[in-house]
Formats: structure tokens, sequence, C-alpha cells
């Protein structure tokens, strides 16, 4: 019976992976499978995607058709402007999903395996992060075609439309790395899908997503002209040619140079919750 | 025969409950040892150190000749685990999981493929294959799990309660499995609450609780520990077991149980079936309705009870 694999039978193990370039190579490598495991998910149970996508669709028709004839943007209309904040939320919800798909692989013992496997260390947050980038695609596109219908539209040159997209989802792959880090640390998918809200719902609504940030009292006015959330809506806002001429620039320097600020946070928030992250998935282990 | 998986003095302690308390094993190569013991014996924290899951607070362990703490990567290129949890992905299918699986050990793209085929066959999975694994049945993913601890046909297999929550069919078809493992030169640990399965697969048995080893043998050596005979008794009537206890104990070569709930009474002796005869006439003497009776030899059961004082799964018998 030497087909399950006695030593007779069995083959040479592969050559050391400890030169850098060999690992560089393996994290790579790994991180494509676990993604690919993680797309295949999201064609097996497309229902997940949907429900990711309802929510943001409601806002938009929410906000589009309750609050919006109440909320008065000089010199234009505040469908225009709304749908950059939409997309700027999206993303930032969207990350919840990495975190509950960790906390998900945990509770199902999954990881377990994944810790006993030579693979390497970063791969599983790696693929879960990359891959979470098409789910955050899909559903910007989606919205997209959402805000045309209620009436948004670009109005700059494909470029610029182009680097918007890009710029979102630069911000939602290193938000997601903080939600990465949110999901190892609890204990279950339920207490991610609330723990995330804590956070997800001030970074969203006390910014300049849904309403002007000048409008805002002085200590949330302070907090939503720094927030990041605001950043990346406004630079989204520039990039997509959503800003009516005639409004006068923003006082605040990060809303001045939001492409650039946003950036900032994109490499700060992946330079602290990434090495956190991965050192949580290496200590971790099973508590019984 | 060297020994593929060595441990000496392993602590681990989670803040209050210390889970091993200087645990020592060995298994020879080629061998299986059976780590019995009841619910929070330690048994899934040994193997979770020896397959570098955990770090240990002290003590050291090598598996296939390498450190667990120094090299973590080189222990896991050399094992395999299957867990208690059947730890495969619900949504992909069998030979998904095993490709994955492969992959991660960096198999390459093409043998990952044609192993999971090969696997699939031998685990008598090749048609559910290509269904996602949350239609399979509970039997059905232990052996995907099995399948997968095997996939880079390692030298050491780990084995956490591999049967748990299986019917007795499932069992027997995965003993089926296992033993062909053995029979191929793998050497394996096995940790296990059900003597049966320990008395069927490993070559020698460690029995431990509270994180430490109590006895260590082949099935047999461990119980001819106890003694050789026992005469079981059950009575009609519960109250007639503390009479019966006193009926036997001339005949006693060692502690009597009684279990209240079965009305089973455990006499270990020595003499054969003469002594039984003399055991019944005795009985019979005391006016002692009896159901049943028999010799028999000891179980793991009793050489479990007789070490830890207690039984060795919950929803056993309850000895006093």
């Amino acid at each position: 019976m030497s087909e399950y694999g006695g030593s007779a039978t069995r083959p040479a193990l592969p050559a050391d992976a400890q030169s850098p370039g060999r690992a560089l190579c393996y994290a790579v490598s790994d991180g494509a499978v676990i993604a690919w495991r993680n797309v295949i998910k999201i064609k097996r149970v497309p229902d997940v995607l949907v429900f990711v996508l309802i929510s943001p669709i409601m806002f938009v028709l929410l906000f589009a058709f309750v609050f919006g004839n109440s909320i008065n943007i000089p010199g234009g209309s505040y469908r225009e402007f709304l749908i950059a904040g939409i997309f700027a939320q999206t993303v930032v919800f969207g990350a919840t999903f990495t975190g509950a798909g960790l906390a998900e692989d945990i509770q199902k013992g999954i990881i377990n395996r994944f810790r006993a496997l030579p693979m390497s260390r970063s791969a599983l947050l790696v693929g879960r992060t990359v891959s979470d980038v098409v789910y955050n695609a899909l559903s910007l596109l989606i919205m997209a075609l959402t805000g045309l219908v209620v009436g948004w539209g670009i109005s700059s040159s494909v470029l610029d439309a182009v680097a918007g997209f890009a710029l979102l989802l630069a911000f939602a792959y290193a938000f997601s790395w903080v939600m990465a880090y949110v999901g190892l640390l609890v204990p279950s998918v339920e207490v991610i899908n609330n723990a995330s809200f804590m956070v997800t719902m001030p970074l969203t609504f006390v910014a300049n997503t849904f309403v002007p940030a000048e409008n805002l009292p002085p200590v949330l006015r302070t907090f939503a002209l720094w927030n990041p959330v605001s950043a990346v809506t406004q630079a989204t806002r520039e990039l997509f040619g959503n800003i009516p001429p005639g409004t006068a620039p923003p006082e605040a320097w990060p809303l001045q140079h939001p492409v650039l600020y946003t950036l900032l946070w994109a490499v700060l928030l992946v330079a602290v919750f990434a090495p956190l992250a991965v050192h949580r998935y290496r200590t971790s282990g099973r508590r019984s | 025969m060297p020994n593929l998986v060595e441990a000496s003095g392993l602590v681990k302690r989670y803040r209050e409950v210390t889970a091993l308390d200087g645990l020592d094993l060995a298994v020879a190569e080629g061998s299986v040892l059976g780590l019995l013991g009841p619910n929070g014996a330690g048994k899934t924290t040994a193997v979770s150190i020896l397959a570098t899951l955990l770090e240990p607070d002290a003590g050291s362990a090598r598996v296939a000749g390498v450190d667990v703490v120094a090299s973590p990567r080189e222990v896991r290129r050399r094992i395999g685990l299957s867990g208690q949890f059947a730890a495969v992905d619900e949504h992909l299918t069998g030979f998904e999981n095993l490709i994955m699986v492969g992959r991660l050990y960096h198999l390459g793209r093409r043998r990952a493929r044609d192993r999971a085929g090969e696997l699939l066959e031998l685990f008598d999975l090749t048609e559910a294959g290509g269904r996602p694994v949350k239609t399979y049945s509970g039997g059905m993913r232990r052996r995907l799990d099995l399948a997968g601890a095997l996939v880079a046909s390692p030298p050491v297999l780990f084995l956490d309660e591999p049967t748990t929550g299986l019917d007795p069919q499932g069992r027997r078809q995965l003993w089926e499995v296992i033993r062909a493992m053995v029979g191929g030169g793998t050497t394996v640990l096995l940790t296990t609450q059900y003597l049966e399965e320990a008395d069927q697969l490993a070559d020698r048995i460690l029995v431990i609780d509270h994180g430490r080893a109590i006895a260590e043998g082949t099935a047999d050596e461990l119980k001819s520990r106890i003694g050789a005979e026992r005469i079981e008794v059950t009575v009609a009537d519960g109250a007639a077991l503390e009479p019966a206890r006193d009926a036997l104990a001339r005949f006693a070569v060692g502690e009597q149980l009684a279990d209240v709930r079965s009305r089973t009474l455990i006499t270990p002796i020595v003499g054969g079936a003469p002594v039984l005869a003399a055991a019944l006439h005795e009985l019979e003497q005391a006016h002692i309705a009896v159901r049943d009776v028999g010799l028999r030899r000891p179980t793991l059961d009793d050489v479990f009870l007789t070490l830890t004082g207690h039984v060795s799964a919950p929803e056993e018998n309850h000895y006093e």
C-alpha cells in the first residue's frame, strides 16, 4: 500500500526555501493560490456579493431621493456631489468583508491547516486582501451604474476617471489591512460585523461624503477635514469632474492635496497594519 | 528504528490552566503512537506544538529530526496534519481543496493536480471530487481532510481525533485507510479518546491526563498491568449492587468497581472459570438475582479507569 506515500516512494523534498529570492517568490505564488480560492467563493456564493452591494445601492437611493432635496450644494446638484461620497463609503464598508473572511477561516478551523503548511506566512493575508480588490472593483462598477441612473456623470477625461477608480481601489486595499488585523483579533464573524461598524460609521459619516464638511460643528468639522475618507471623496470628485465651477477652494491642507493625502494614508495603513496582522497570524494558535 | 517524533519536558500554560505539564513522548519511525486521554488532557495541545501551531513554554521537540521551535518551516514540509474539525473549504470542491493544499506545499501546478486526482481515487471520492464540499457527508469530509494531510506524502502524520463525530461505519472505514497508510511506512501520532481506536490502530499507547504521561506500553501490556481477568456481573435490582460487592469481595485481587447506572459490578480475579463458578455460587447463596454475568479480559476502558480514576469519555459509564 505504498501508494499512500510510504518512505520508499516518497519524492525528495523540494529545495530549501530560505533564500530571500525564493521566499519572495513563494509569498507571491502562495498569495495567488489563496486569492484564487477566495475568488472561486465569489462565484460559488454570489448571494454574498448581492448583500455587499445592496446596502450601497440603498444608500444612493435613500440619499438621492430622501435627503437630497433638503441638502443644498451651492452651484451644483446633490446627486453629483453624493456619488463620490458613496464610492468612498462603499470601499470602507467593503473592508469589513476582508475581516469577516479571515474570522470565518479561524472559526472553521481551516486557518490551522494553513498554519501547518510550509506556505509563506503572509500568503493568507495577502491573498485575502488582493481578492477583496475584486469585490471592491465589482461593487464600484455597480455603484457607478446606479449613479448614472440617478443622474450622476463623469465630466473629466478618461485618464482622470481611471485615476479616480484606481485611487479608490488603492485606499480600499490599504483599509482592508486594518480590518484584516481586526478580523484576526475577534472570536467570530458576528463580532467583526458589529465591531467594524463602530469604526466605519464615524469614518464615513463625519466626513464630506454626504454633506459639505464646512457645514459641520467645529469639533466634527476638524475631524472631517482631516479624515482620510474626506480626502478620498474630494479626490474622487475632482478626478470625476464633479465639483461645480465657482466652488471656493478648500481651506484645509488635506483637501487641497487630496490625492497625495489619500496616498499617504494608504501607505501608512499598510505599513502599520500589514506587519501587525502577519504577526498576529503567526502567533495565534488555537487555544484548546 | 530512530524516533521520528521526540518531545521532552513539554510545558504549555494558558492563563490559569496548565495544558501540558512536562510531557515526554517518542514515536519510532514507521510506527503508530496512540495518545490517549479524556477531554482536556492536553492531547490537542501536544499535537499543536509538534505541528508548529503553538510554541511550548518549556521543553523541546524534534519532528523528522528538525527542531519545532527553531525551524518550524522545515518541520511543516515534513508533516501532514488532520484535525479534529475537518479543516476543508466548504465552498471549494474536493478536487480544488486538494489542489490548493498541493500548491501550498509547492508541488507545482501539474504535480498538485495529479496528486489531487490520485488521492481522490484512493479515498473513494473521485465521483464527489467535482462537487463543493458542503454537499459532503461527515465521513466524506474526514476522508478529504485526511487526504489533504497526505498530499505531500509526508514522513510524519499527526491525526488529531480523526474519527470524532463519525458513525461506527465511517469510523471503521477511516481506520482501514489509516492502516493502509501505516503499511506504507508513514510514522503516525494519533490522538483519540476512543480506547477501541487506540487498541485497533496504535503500536504503542501513551495515556495522558492533566498534561502528563501516566502510562505507556502496548495495549496488551497496559491491560496486563491491571490484572488478567475480571468477572462482570449485572444485577437485576440496583439495590443488590452493594450486597453483590460484599459477596464477591473475597475473590477480588484488586479494587472492585460498581456502575450504578448499568447496575454492573466488576471484580478483578485470577483463576478463570472455576473462580467464576464459585462466584456464581456465592451470589446464589446471597439471594442476589443476576441478569448477566461473564468472565472477560480487561479493555482499555478498564485500564484508563484504573490509571486515572475516571472514565475515558463522558458519555460512557459512570463508575464510582
